[in-house]
């Protein structure tokens, strides 16, 4: 259409331009006053508060910057991700073994509470009536708990196992005991690293071939079968480059040493507690999302769907749980950030996440405003990324009018 | 017009406030406040037998305690005009920092580092301490140099913890820490097993031992000490008329047990010869003046609270603690005062 062919009763109207008067009239003006006073008492408030800071600590002798990250931090971490010695490494390596503790500890548990929350709040709309009500209570019990008492009920729990001398061994290689669960471990060769990679390269092989299938199908109606070559790349591939390099099998199982058993992997009581507690906290919620994101999809679309002669699990597959997204995935995030946030109640069980090494380090170094400004930046981080990610997907995943 | 009266307001407000502060009577602002208040607000721990701690009628009873009303006793007058903050360990520092507590005497460790960095002072040390381990018999160690691979239960934020770490560098051995915040949940880890020790100062370890009772025996003390832990009070920086009369208590207290000085027998002292003795009751030389106190300072100290071995006697070793080099300096101990002259 060119613009001639307008019709001039709707071209638009522009409105007629006006000079700013300098007068409490004039909205534009009055606009500009408001926004000059409110920018001015924020920044106003914050040059207070922090020259007031500033002063009063040079009053009281206390010594002020960030100069004790590099410090020898001295204070011991009972489980850390990477290398870390008291006597060797800084408090700003310790702090940073703090964050990765804390991202351990919620991107484990936004995994699994995301499972168990889909799970139950699937469960709450089964039709079969004992499962149904089993999710029900569930939710309603789990969420009227405080997460405070959730963890030193379940770190209550992992201490009442037998000391390791007596520890359960439910499974070879298994060992309960109130140090914690300690697993026969493979010992990794070489030989594992390729079967690994050879397992990736399968996968992005069969996601080729399946999106390929897609295509045919949407051309031919008929869908080509995918599974002869997903099984070859994902299981003939890597145990053939695991038989090629040698075949190595060997598992290091935890046998008893001293005070406590030696060898094998470790899940501490401290960490496991914690873990089950957010988990199971935050799953009552993500159910209840779950649950309400489903409702959200009106009835006539199950019906229509049902009329086209699809099974009830392509129903939920396709029709449901798609349009039931849009509705889950903003609250979703809210439980994605509270989990991460909540994670620092670890303090009160002895799990050394990121506040408690840095609750530590403001009293060791007795820098308050600046552990507390680190604590806040961190937290600040950790949520932004996790809510980026979410809006991004979010977008992704919204309807898109055609 | 409004704008200018009340201007001339706010301005006068503030002059007349830089008034009282430049008139005030003793020159440092915190025994100021404490007079004005009327009662010294003393950071304790609460929660340490022998240290600190509630009994049954509720009153404070400990060392520490003892020492706080030792300074109460010295600025009022009266040993019982003191308020017990219980503070954490994380938040001690903080609590004194911010003027929410008048000191400290909370089982807290002169380091340099407390001194240099957070603008507060030791003026005195009440207990010569050091870090130890408490275990369970049964388990069948006898010495800390067994503990190789041992899971410690420890309080974070404490010297404590930083003293193990250094034992074990240096004894080239390894150790999972366990830390929880709150004392009474770290017990309970120690209890259940999920440590083989407790560690923390020996003082303590020696008080919770005590509090077991009967089962007393189940528990062992191992003979290693491993670090200097000297206990004793905390003062802000700045206030140096403060500081001296919570140095000078402390002073007193073993300046009386010097002279056999005690709560039952002072006011026999009265009618002494004996010149420091005259000084210390306040009957000549206006020590308590010089401070900026009571010249009978020192005799409220011992007469209500009682002397240093007293207040050790009633609280360390009642647990069964031998006092070793707490004893006074001419007894194989370390508590020396200078002359009061």
């Amino acid at each position: 259409m060119s613009d001639a062919s307008v019709d001039p009763r709707y071209a638009p109207i522009a409105p007629p331009k006006k000079a700013v008067k300098l007068s409490w009239s004039d909205p534009i003006f009055r606009g500009l006053v408001w926004q000059v006073v409110i920018i001015g008492s924020v920044i106003g408030i914050v040059w207070y508060l922090a020259s007031n800071t500033s002063t009063n600590l040079a009053n009281r002798h206390i010594a002020t910057g960030f100069a004790f990250l590099g410090r020898v931090a001295g204070i011991p971490i009972g489980e850390h991700p990477i290398a870390y010695e008291p006597s060797v490494n800084t408090f700003g390596w310790a702090l940073w073994v703090g964050v990765l503790n804390t991202l351990q500890v919620s991107v484990i548990g936004i995994i699994l509470a995301t499972v168990l929350g889909t799970l139950i709040g699937i469960a709450r709309l089964s039709r079969n009536w004992l499962l149904a009500k089993l999710a029900m209570t569930y939710v309603e019990v789990i969420r009227d708990i405080p997460l405070l008492l959730h963890l030193f009920f379940w770190y209550g729990i992992v201490q009442t196992l037998p000391v390791p001398r007596a520890a359960l061994n439910p499974l070879p290689g298994l060992f309960l005991s109130n140090r914690g669960i300690r697993f026969a471990e493979l010992v990794w060769e070489p030989a594992h690293t390729g079967a690994f990679l050879a397992y990736l390269v399968g996968l992005l092989l069969t996601v080729f071939v399946s999106q390929r299938a897609t295509k045919v199908q949407e051309a031919t109606g008929a869908r080509p079968a995918v599974w002869p070559a997903a099984l070859g790349s994902l299981l003939v591939l890597p145990i053939a480059v695991w038989t090629m390099m040698g075949a190595p099998f060997a598992w290091e199982t935890p046998t008893l040493r001293g005070f406590n058993f030696q060898g094998g992997g470790t899940l501490s009581p401290e960490f496991g507690a914690l873990l089950i507690g957010l988990v199971i906290y935050t799953a009552g919620y993500i159910a209840e999302i779950v649950r309400s994101g489903i409702q959200a999809v009106p009835n006539g679309q199950v019906e229509a769907a049902g009329a086209l002669g699809l099974r009830p699990g392509l129903v939920l597959r396709k029709i449901v749980l798609p349009q039931a997204l849009r509705v889950i995935i903003p609250p979703m995030t809210s439980q994605f950030l509270n989990l991460t946030k909540n994670s620092s109640l670890a303090v009160a069980i002895g799990f050394q996440d990121f506040v408690s090494i840095a609750n530590t380090t403001l009293n060791q170094t007795g820098q308050a405003i600046e552990v507390i400004a680190l604590i806040m930046l961190v937290y600040l981080s950790i949520s932004l990324s996790i809510s980026l990610f979410m809006n991004w997907y979010n977008k992704r995943i919204a309807l898109v009018e055609r | 017009m409004q704008f200018r009266f009340a201007g001339a307001l706010i301005a006068g407000a503030v002059l007349s406030l830089s008034a009282t502060a430049a008139f005030s009577q003793s020159g440092s602002p915190t025994i100021d406040a404490i007079v004005k208040r009327g009662q010294l607000v003393c950071g304790v721990a609460g929660n340490t037998a022998g240290l600190s701690l509630p009994d049954s009628q509720g009153v404070m009873r400990g060392l520490d305690a003892d020492h706080c009303r030792t300074v109460a006793a010295a600025i009022l007058g009266d040993a019982t005009k003191v308020k017990f903050a219980p503070v954490t360990t994380q938040a001690r520092f903080t609590a004194l920092q911010a003027g929410e507590v008048d000191m400290l005497y909370r089982s807290t460790t002169w380091t340099l580092g407390r001194e240099g960095l957070l603008g507060t002072e030791f003026a005195s040390i009440t207990f010569y301490d050091g870090t130890g381990f408490l275990v369970k018999k049964a388990g069948g160690v006898k010495s800390a140099k067994e503990m190789d691979g041992a899971t410690i239960c420890v309080q974070p934020g404490s010297t404590t913890e930083l003293a193990i770490a250094d034992y074990y560098r240096v004894n080239n051995m390894k150790f999972s820490p366990i830390l929880i915040q709150d004392l009474s949940e770290l017990q309970g880890a120690f209890e259940s097993g999920r440590c083989d020790a407790y560690s923390t100062d020996a003082s303590a370890l020696a008080g919770y031992r005590f509090a077991k009772g009967d089962k007393a025996n189940d528990y062992i003390l191992l003979p290693e000490i491993i670090s200097k832990e000297p206990l004793g009070g905390m003062v802000r920086k700045g206030d140096d008329k403060f500081f001296d009369i919570v140095r000078w208590t402390y002073f007193a207290g073993l300046i009386a047990e010097e002279h056999g000085i005690n709560s039952k027998n002072i006011d026999s002292f009265t009618t002494s010869t004996d010149p420091e003795v005259r000084r210390f009751m306040g009957l000549e030389g206006d020590m308590g003046k010089a401070l900026g106190v009571d010249n009978k300072f020192a005799y409220n100290i011992v007469k209500q609270v009682g002397n240093f071995g007293e207040i050790w006697d009633r609280n360390i070793t009642s647990m069964g603690v031998p006092r070793g080099i707490n004893n006074l300096w001419n007894k194989g101990g370390l508590h020396y005062a200078p002359p009061m002259r």
